[in-house]
């Protein structure tokens, strides 16, 4: 949905607040989703997460989310799935070069991305997308992963 | 008739500090004022034909650059016209685009090139598919200009593929980028330039540029973020053919951004032709008196036997040739 796509762009700031929000219940719901079995859990996360994300950001589930880093426009919106910013064919009302009815999502994230507490990760460096995760949910690996960093942190 | 001493990219060693053996590298940074040029590939399997082609750029230019399918059209490859052409010697420029082909395809073809004598790499997104005459083809774009920066760094220096396997040689590329300061959102392209930069990029070239306010601006803050200090920046510039050129261009093609000033003094001037020459050498010499421009990459579609012509009014060589086939690389004589 084009409209609710925009709409989050521009409550980024809310967004990026509710976002650590959800994520902290997430982490502190760790050993429940660990007693249920991470991978018996996959399936529903991934439907919620698909249902919730596409509507409000026309979410592609590429497995990788990056939305925090990209003003709540999801780059994979993008027809040549930039992730790492915009390509220098921009059309100077800032729509996009192969879809002239759309906004360059990545003038959309910019604009978000300005109105984020954390204004400077839009300049971090993302590595090429792992093609194998699409399809599978961002969240549960996300929660994993700062989990086992945790994790690492206090025993090391 | 000025005398030089031996051209700053002439042996072909990788000197302290450098990444390359190429010339280009050396080029810049001896602190010379840099000159590239486009070649236009052809719709042939002739070797011949690029030949031909390259030779207009003998002796004027620092470095060609070769397209990878520009503007999503099939022409021959840039790994073909480069393999070609650093056979007998010139320092080309390979333009790696991530629109056709994923990962695997493109290491390998850093590798080849690199075996080849290519010395330089400039990595882009590419035009997206629908800008050419097979918009059925699939976009690939399993890359982005910026992960396949990271990528051929990674290769280069820590001598390994993305899967962590080790290169037994690694390629010795002087690694490119190209910036659009022109197209939105504008304060953002200084962001994604040091983007770029922290993902390895060394020099960029930017796109065609007739704005020189929007490219002032660019580059005063290109500066205080200090990017011009750890990257060469070559201008693009190159001749318009006519006005009606020139509107097309702005019209149809994708991140070009000619203002009507421009296309009013094409459309007023007696020769037409002749006007776009002289704007694209004034341009020039404009750009080079920039603070943080390092050269300028000119773009001279169907007209590049001008581009000798341009270099050589616009006087930024300043009495320094660049290597010539027929002379090779021990050459300490007079530009012609």
């Amino acid at each position: 949905m084009y409209a609710l796509r925009q709409w989050s762009v521009r409550n980024s700031r809310k967004l990026e607040w509710l976002y650590q929000c959800f994520e902290g219940i997430l982490l502190a719901l760790h050993p429940l989703w660990l007693w249920i079995g991470y991978a018996r859990i996959e399936k529903p996360v991934r439907a919620v997460e698909r249902t919730v994300k596409s509507v409000m950001f026309d979410c592609r589930m590429c497995g990788s989310c990056v939305l925090s880093e990209t003003g709540m426009s999801c780059p994979m919106n993008c027809p040549k799935e930039l992730r790492n910013g915009p390509c220098g064919g921009v059309r100077s009302d800032g729509f996009c070069e192969v879809e002239p009815q759309m906004r360059c999502v990545w003038v959309d994230a910019w604009e978000g991305s300005q109105r984020m507490r954390d204004q400077t990760r839009i300049a971090q460096v993302q590595p090429p997308l792992a093609q194998g995760q699409r399809g599978c949910s961002s969240w549960l690996r996300e929660v994993r992963k700062k989990r086992d960093l945790r994790f690492f942190q206090q025993d090391a | 008739m000025h005398s030089v001493t031996s051209d700053p990219g002439q042996p072909l060693s990788i000197l302290q500090g450098h990444v390359s053996p190429g010339r280009l590298e050396r080029v810049l940074r001896s602190g010379k004022f840099a000159v590239t040029a486009e070649i236009a590939p052809p719709d042939s399997a002739d070797a011949e034909a690029v030949y031909e082609r390259a030779s207009a750029f003998d002796g004027c230019v620092d470095a060609i650059n070769a397209t990878d399918g520009s503007g999503a059209n099939c022409h021959m490859s840039s790994v073909g016209v480069c393999s070609l052409l650093t056979r007998k010697g010139y320092s080309m420029v390979m333009q790696v685009s991530c629109r056709d082909r994923n990962r695997i395809a493109i290491q390998g073809d850093v590798l080849g090139a690199a075996a080849m004598g290519v010395t330089n790499i400039l990595c882009l997104t590419g035009d997206g598919v629908q800008a050419g005459d097979q918009p059925d083809a699939k976009p690939v774009f399993d890359l982005d200009c910026i992960s396949l920066l990271q990528t051929v760094t990674v290769m280069r220096d820590q001598g390994e593929f993305l899967s962590g396997r080790e290169l037994t040689t690694p390629p010795r590329v002087f690694l490119g980028a190209a910036a659009n300061p022109f197209g939105p959102p504008l304060d953002y392209r200084p962001v994604r330039l040091e983007k770029k930069i922290n993902a390895g990029a060394q020099f960029v070239q930017t796109q065609y540029c007739f704005d020189l306010e929007r490219l002032r601006n660019y580059m005063t803050q290109v500066r205080d973020m200090g990017l011009t200090e750890r990257c060469y920046i070559l201008v693009g510039v190159g001749p318009m053919p006519s006005a009606r050129t020139a509107a097309w261009i702005r019209d149809n093609v994708p991140g070009v951004h000619i203002p009507d000033l421009v296309i009013k003094r094409l459309l007023s001037a007696r020769d037409q032709r002749e006007e776009g020459v002289r704007i694209c050498v004034e341009m020039i010499q404009a750009v080079r008196e920039i603070e943080g421009v390092h050269g300028v990459h000119i773009m001279a579609y169907k007209q590049e036997e001008r581009v000798r012509e341009i270099v050589g009014e616009s006087g930024v060589l300043e009495g320094r040739m660049p290597w010539h086939p027929s002379v090779g690389n021990d050459h300490k004589g007079q530009q012609t």
